[in-house]
């Protein structure tokens, strides 16, 4: 650069540099004296296994947005992520993850229940014994029958239809019952048993080991029978937590206050600091980035991360950055292939997909290292107990894909040329596009030519790629596909993505292409063994089977980029879920 | 009282020498073909855009035999050592400028920007012109068909130009690209995508064309020389089609011209909300709803935008002048 316009660069670049500073990060509070231990100045991953920001202060009204809205705020009716870990704020289930950051929130503590929940009859009877004196908003206490009541509702589909069917699947429910709404009066006492008024005792049908997992549920919040509004419980949930709806707008907004019922000597996990919350909805992701980042919000709580837009921005400036944490989730990014569509019917074309991927491309397809994640080789996130790492399918020293391995591949199917396929993706996601767009691109180097088929997202599971009759007569026989876990152990991981059985005929699995008795049974196996160590050898074990198959073509492992949003206290990742711990932010006391 | 011609002076100023000079030049009578290919010429706004169309038809033509009959470009390729892995941004100057990407390329997958635009300049165009085709075939028959026989028939046809302009043209759109099946009518994939929005863009803005020509023929069916076709026992059908049409084709040429940009806005407002072409076939809208998520990179919005933009304003100055030069009432 000539000399002449250097110094006027500079001054504007430092200028520049002085505005960035001034509308980026949060401030030093002044206590901080920049090292490491005390964690208050932001950088890049501050809240990542480490709590950023620590303090006690109570005070101040949290803002978050959504740019959606979530399934529900009935306890009974969500399966979002965000949801359970934002609804711990207005309810308590029986147990719940350590609100800790790192391996700590791995661990299960007991938050209704006074402990853990006690095996009997080789893991077919579960009991909880609640604790006494915890009160709803309005003052009354809450008894077993509760949340007996809680968990009885979920079972009515159609009044509920979004929460997870775990309860239907384990408990020994009489023949056809269907909740308390329509099977009125029906004895449930051979599934769930209330003998005292803080006992609750769970029969299963099958013995499962995980049983725990279960309790933590959103699902088994108390729920008051005499306040129960049915279908219309989700405009003023009852709370036995810290907070309380206040203000409820569905669509638009909802606002949470101070519960003044909750004793926090009843609860060691929730600090409580803020006054209230304030969630709007459906504001377009732009909009959140930009309000995040000039301070006038301070959580986008789907926790999906930024967007393209911003995130190019934020990487690429130091000062940005530095207030965002970027955590790997137990989440899969991941391709099925479909073997009720030929040639995949045949192994070794399957295995073939394996060896032609451009790992690498599929990686910055899905957003790169930092936005997308690490490049996966198997099919359990190393976020998951029991997880070993494998590579039954090496593809090369750059990992652009093994060329000569897949066309021997190709040759042993009979398809040495190569084929044409189809692959399914859904036309709202950007990065699924981009996938298939990229595994146009490699598989077009061994002779396998992809036509891209978008579908919507909405109906992706329920009437394209996930109705087996509609995927097989439309040839789909890749299916780029997600998965993240339920809760981070294996069978809330694997169980809805590698068990046949749970494909439907109807429609609405998101198991897509993996159909192997073997695996089967290794999961049955599975989720009996009460002994830890062996159980989460198993599942690797149904890892490396699954691989094996070639029924998975492995993405990436996900990692979401999240902003930090200014003045926020205690702020960490909790690993269970993949998104700062609602329950224990603050807000910084000006 | 002073000479009115212009006299040549001496001695050809004789009747038979004025004449002679008068007629050394035969006097033509000039069509209207070429009055109005006159007046043109000399619009020079309008010629520009008539060149800037001929040279996008051109651009077309070799687009589609580049990209489709010979195979010698590819604008899907990825080229993603151009791109910086974690901010997806190209490399370079302005989207990675350079002399092999003269545009630069796009973010994250690196696909050449010049290439993408010029393979999607033919899918634009086809669909725009046969959409218009369309709407002029059905708008003409049924303006003529109502301004000619009036009555019942007018009344008819008039309230389904109604029906059809009241209708919601996008939601039909969208929703029609959601169910149509992989194969139908013995076509399938792309060509059937194509078709399909031919159909719906071409089938449902027949009325703009229908209004237009209805009007015209109402005029037109009130003068003389339709009374004398009439006199001659010529009928309704040779009325149509052999005495009305002709002095119609002025207004649908310029109609059409204006009809095409329209159109072309409309494919890409459908590729735009993802009811276009497949990805990754390159469209204009679709390239500028890729580059919406992009928008801190905006030479991702800035040349499918321009191309439309150019595109648009040949066809709407081209279609001006056009009028302005048919329509014997203007100067």
């Amino acid at each position: 650069m000539k000399r002449k316009r250097l110094i006027p660069a500079i001054a504007a670049g430092a200028a520049f540099v002085m505005v960035l500073s001034a509308c980026g990060g949060s401030s030093d509070d002044g206590n901080s004296d920049g090292n490491g231990g005390d964690n208050t100045t932001p950088a890049f991953n501050a809240g990542v296994g480490k709590v950023f920001n620590k303090s006690d202060a109570k005070g101040g009204i949290i803002k978050m947005a959504d740019n959606g809205e979530p399934d529900s705020l009935d306890p009974a009716d969500t399966y979002y992520g965000y949801m359970w870990d934002f609804a711990r704020l207005y309810g308590r289930s029986l147990v719940m993850f350590k609100p800790a950051p790192g391996k700590a929130s791995e661990e299960l503590v007991p938050d209704l229940a006074e402990d853990l929940g006690e095996a009997s009859d080789e893991g077919k009877t579960w009991t909880y014994k609640i604790r006494k004196g915890i009160k709803y908003e309005d003052g009354t206490e809450v008894k077993a029958a509760d949340v007996k009541y809680g968990v009885l509702r979920t079972l009515d589909r159609e009044a509920f239809p979004n929460g997870p069917e775990y309860f239907k699947q384990f408990l020994n429910l009489p023949e056809g019952y269907l909740g308390p709404y329509k099977s009125k009066g029906v004895d449930t006492s051979s599934a769930i048993e209330t003998p005292d008024d803080y006992t609750v005792v769970f029969h299963l049908k099958t013995a499962f080991a995980g049983f725990n997992y279960l309790a933590m549920l959103p699902q088994t919040f108390p729920v008051p029978e005499a306040k129960d509004t049915g279908v219309n419980y989700r405009d003023h949930v009852i709370s036995s937590g810290p907070y309380k709806f206040d203000k409820v707008e569905q669509g638009k907004q909802f606002t949470l206050v101070r519960n003044d019922q909750w004793d926090p000597k009843t609860d060691k996990n929730r600090p409580a600091l803020p006054d209230g919350f304030e969630v709007t909805l459906n504001l377009a992701q732009t909009e959140i980035d930009n309000q995040l980042m000039s301070g006038d919000l301070q959580v986008h709580i789907t926790g999906t991360g930024i967007g393209s837009a911003a995130q190019s921005q934020v990487l690429a400036d130091e000062t940005s950055k530095e207030s965002a944490d970027n955590p790997s989730i137990a989440r899969l990014w991941y391709t099925s292939i479909n073997s009720n569509v030929a040639p995949f019917d045949n192994k070794d074309c399957r295995i073939a997909i394996e060896y032609a991927t451009d790992r690498t491309s599929y990686q910055r397809a899905m957003g790169g290292e930092i936005a997308g994640g690490d490049i996966a080789t198997n099919l359990l996130p190393p976020a998951i107990p029991g997880y070993k790492k494998f590579d039954l399918y090496p593809a090369g020293p750059d990992n652009k894909g093994d060329i000569e391995k897949a066309k021997d591949h190709l040759k042993k199917c009979g398809k040495p040329d190569g084929f044409e396929m189809n692959i399914a993706y859904r036309n709202e996601r950007d990065a699924e596009k981009a996938v298939a767009e990229s595994l146009q691109q490699s598989l077009e180097r061994v002779g396998i030519k992809l036509t891209l088929k978008g579908y919507a997202q909405g109906d992706y599971f329920s009437q394209f790629v996930g109705l087996p009759s509609f995927a097989k007569s439309n040839g789909l026989g890749l299916v780029v596909n997600g998965w993240g876990a339920d809760w981070n152990d294996g069978f809330g991981y694997l169980s809805q993505i590698v068990d046949s059985r749970v494909i439907r005929e109807t429609g609405g699995s998101s198991n897509v292409s993996v159909r192997d008795p073997k695996v089967d049974q290794m999961l049955d196996d599975a989720i009996a063994e009460l002994d830890n160590g062996k159980r989460e050898k198993l599942w690797s074990d149904i890892d490396r089977q699954v691989m094996d198959d070639a029924f998975i073509l492995p993405g990436v492992v996900a990692k979401v980029l999240l902003y930090r949003g200014q003045g926020l206290t205690n702020v960490y990742v909790n690993d269970q879920f993949g998104y700062y711990d609602y329950v224990s932010l603050g807000l910084e006391q000006k | 009282m002073s000479a009115p011609l212009d006299a040549p002076s001496g001695a050809a100023a004789s009747p038979e020498a004025v004449l002679a000079g008068e007629t050394s030049k035969a006097i033509q009578g000039r069509s209207l073909g070429q009055i109005a290919w006159l007046r043109l010429k000399r619009d020079k706004v309008a010629m520009a855009g008539g060149v800037v169309i001929v040279l996008l038809v051109l651009v077309a033509i070799v687009a589609v035999l580049m990209d489709r009959v010979f195979g010698v470009i590819s604008p899907d390729q990825f080229n993603e050592d151009l791109v910086d892995g974690s901010t997806m941004k190209p490399l370079g100057f302005f989207g990675g400028m350079s002399w092999d990407h003269l545009l630069g390329v796009e973010p994250k997958n690196g696909r050449d920007i010049l290439t993408r635009v010029f393979a999607g300049s033919w899918i634009s165009l086809l669909i725009a012109v046969c959409a218009t085709l369309l709407s002029v075939a059905i708008g003409t028959v049924m303006g003529i068909v109502a301004g000619f026989f009036g009555g019942w028939v007018d009344s008819l046809i008039s309230r389904l130009m109604d029906i059809f302009l009241a209708f919601p043209l996008l939601v039909f759109a969208i929703a029609l690209a959601g169910v149509v099946p992989d194969k139908a009518f013995g076509l399938d994939g792309e060509q059937l995508r194509i078709v399909m929005l031919i159909f719906i863009i071409g089938f449902f803005n027949w009325p703009y064309i229908g209004r237009i020509v209805r009007g015209q023929t109402l005029s037109l069916r009130e003068r003389e020389f339709v009374d004398a076709a009439r006199s001659l026992g010529a009928r309704g059908g040779y009325i149509l089609f052999r005495e009305l049409l002709p002095n119609l084709l002025a207004p649908i040429l310029v109609y059409s011209t204006l009809l095409i940009p329209t159109n072309i806005l409309f494919e890409a407002a459908l590729s735009f909300l993802g009811v276009g072409i497949r990805p990754p076939t390159p469209t204009w809208g679709g390239m500028l709803s890729e580059a919406v998520d992009y928008y801190t990179m905006p030479h991702f919005m800035l040349w499918p935008g321009l191309a439309i933009f150019i595109t648009v304003l040949a066809f709407n100055l081209f279609g001006d002048g056009l009028r302005d030069a048919l329509d014997p009432r203007s100067r």
